[in-house]
């Protein structure tokens, strides 16, 4: 176990390496996937207020 | 199914709602299993030791970072040619994952190169240096995307920078490969090597197509945004008049 | 005379006066060969290796500089709307507009390198070199600027995006640039000149038609 984190002796540039990838993909995931939640719930309420207001017009 | 089908944002929508769940799916078990195997069942390299590992998630963000531009300028291409409607929305939405990957090719391949070159940065690497270069040709792209008021403007404008850049860059590198020739860095054990081990050859490709099957994942969640940001403003303009 | 060479002559007209571009970039060249050895020290041997690649590094951001205005200035007077009604094509009026910019901003500092030179303590072999690369090589970042002058005009600060977007795709010139001067310096040659003139060719002649396509859609909005 302890040899594996040490990865050999280089556990200083593999570890930060693997981290940043997790971190930096991982951000890219939320931000996206939270912009289209965003986007949604904006379209949804637009759309139910659109609605709302042609069922007052007529 | 031709690619005129796409045009209908409607269809797209749709159609991306059937695909997203199935490039998350493939995302999960290929980086998954590509992860594993990298980290638990490779052996250390004869020359570089456990540091080799770090090209399990070198390599894949390099390829990534051009990969996504072709993607990109291929958009770009169809947008100012064809003038299909969702190409630019294709392009704005692949480029900041495009830079994200060249950013993170550009962390761990300094990693990667640290305990080789002594240094965290070498010029003498033409790979590395072509691709800082990429990076800002990217943040160029992006930066005037958000420059540009007009979105109609700013897809044309984009289009004609990826397009002048997607030329540019073979250039780029050829140069930069040339300014090296002056200066052999001092080791000539590269982060890549001359030969890649057999072994490492499988769980590299997993990740590769893992990296893919991440992108198009995202690229579809983007797009999908896209196109309902463009119909909430539409939406509100019409809700002005 | 022809509508290229009547565009071609106000342009420089205009650059040469004041408020325009020409003796900034002169000044402003001739400012970073000065200001090079307060940064790196006086020791003259560092000075004489690093003079080419500092005059093309400074040759690049003083081409930069003038480009702000290259398209900027007809636009906000009108003059951009008037030429796409002239006789000559878009494409011919942006070659003209990149042979002004050239003339006004290369060529002074083509003429200016020996003496800057001089004053970083250029080694002899480096001059002739060094005013032929620039010269070779300078049309090309007045080409490749031209691109990113169209590509920025409307945008408020242009210039940041404008610096943002043109200094990547120039590395090709830069490196062959200085790279011919080091070459030179050295004793070898690697065909710098080669290839700095064939990048050279291709931005020139490609160039005009990526600027004219710029302008199109800023001017169609």
């Amino acid at each position: 176990m302890a040899n594996f984190f040490a990865m050999g002796g280089y556990a200083a540039f593999v570890w930060p390496a693997y981290v940043a990838s997790v971190l930096v993909l991982g951000t890219a995931i939320v931000l996206s996937l939270r912009a289209y939640g965003k986007a949604r719930r904006t379209l949804r309420q637009l759309e139910q207020e659109m609605g709302e207001t042609g069922e007052k017009d007529s | 199914m031709r690619i005129t089908v796409l045009a209908n944002p409607k269809r797209f929508l749709d159609l991306s709602r059937v695909l997203v769940p199935w490039f998350l799916g493939a995302t999960v078990v290929l980086l998954g299993g590509g992860l594993y195997w990298a980290l638990f069942n490779t052996s250390p390299d004869y020359q570089q030791g456990e540091s080799v590992k770090i090209m399990f998630v070198h390599v894949p963000a390099a390829w990534m970072g051009i990969f996504v531009y072709a993607v990109m300028a291929g958009a770009s291409l169809t947008g100012l040619v064809f003038r299909h409607p969702l190409a630019d929305v294709a392009a704005k939405s692949a480029a900041p994952l495009g830079a994200a990957f060249t950013a993170l090719a550009l962390l761990t391949g300094s990693l990667w190169g640290r305990p080789m070159w002594g240094t965290y940065w070498q010029w003498g690497d033409a790979r590395l240096v072509s691709e800082l270069i990429l990076l800002f040709i990217y943040l160029g792209y992006i930066a005037l995307w958000n420059a540009i008021d007009d979105p109609v403007r700013a897809a044309k404008a984009a289009g004609i920078l990826s397009l002048v850049g997607a030329a540019d860059i073979p250039i780029i590198h050829f140069s930069v490969d040339w300014w090296n020739t002056l200066h052999q860095p001092a080791s000539i054990i590269r982060p890549g090597g001359p030969t890649i081990d057999a072994s490492f050859l499988w769980p590299l490709l997993m990740m590769i197509l893992g990296y893919q099957m991440l992108f198009f994942w995202l690229w579809l969640v983007r797009m999908q945004t896209e196109i309902l940001d463009r119909r909430g403003r539409a939406l509100m303009m019409a809700k002005g008049a | 005379m022809t509508a290229f060479n009547a565009l071609l002559l106000r342009d420089i007209k205009l650059a040469f006066r004041a408020g325009g571009g020409a003796t900034l970039a002169m000044t402003f060249f001739a400012l970073v060969a000065t200001l090079v050895p307060f940064g790196v020290g006086s020791d003259i041997n560092l000075l004489g290796q690093i003079a080419g690649g500092v005059l093309w590094v400074s040759a690049a951001l003083a081409a930069l500089l003038s480009l702000d205005r290259l398209f900027q200035a007809d636009y906000e007077d009108g003059s951009l709307d008037v030429l796409t009604l002239s006789p000559m094509s878009l494409e011919a009026a942006a070659a003209a507009k990149i042979a002004a910019h050239w003339v006004t901003t290369g060529l002074p500092l083509v003429l200016l390198s020996p003496v800057l030179g001089l004053l970083l303590n250029l080694p002899a072999p480096g001059y002739v070199p060094l005013a032929l690369s620039l010269a070779v090589g300078t049309p090309a970042l007045s080409g490749v600027g031209a691109i990113g002058a169209a590509l920025t005009i409307a945008i408020r600060r242009g210039g940041l995006i404008l610096a943002l977007i043109v200094m990547p795709l120039i590395t090709p010139a830069l490196i062959f640039g200085a790279g011919a001067v080091t070459d030179a310096l050295g004793g070898m040659d690697r065909g710098a000149f080669l290839f700095l003139a064939a990048f050279s060719v291709a931005a020139v002649a490609l160039s005009p038609f990526a600027a004219a396509a710029a302008v199109r859609l800023n001017l169609a909005g």
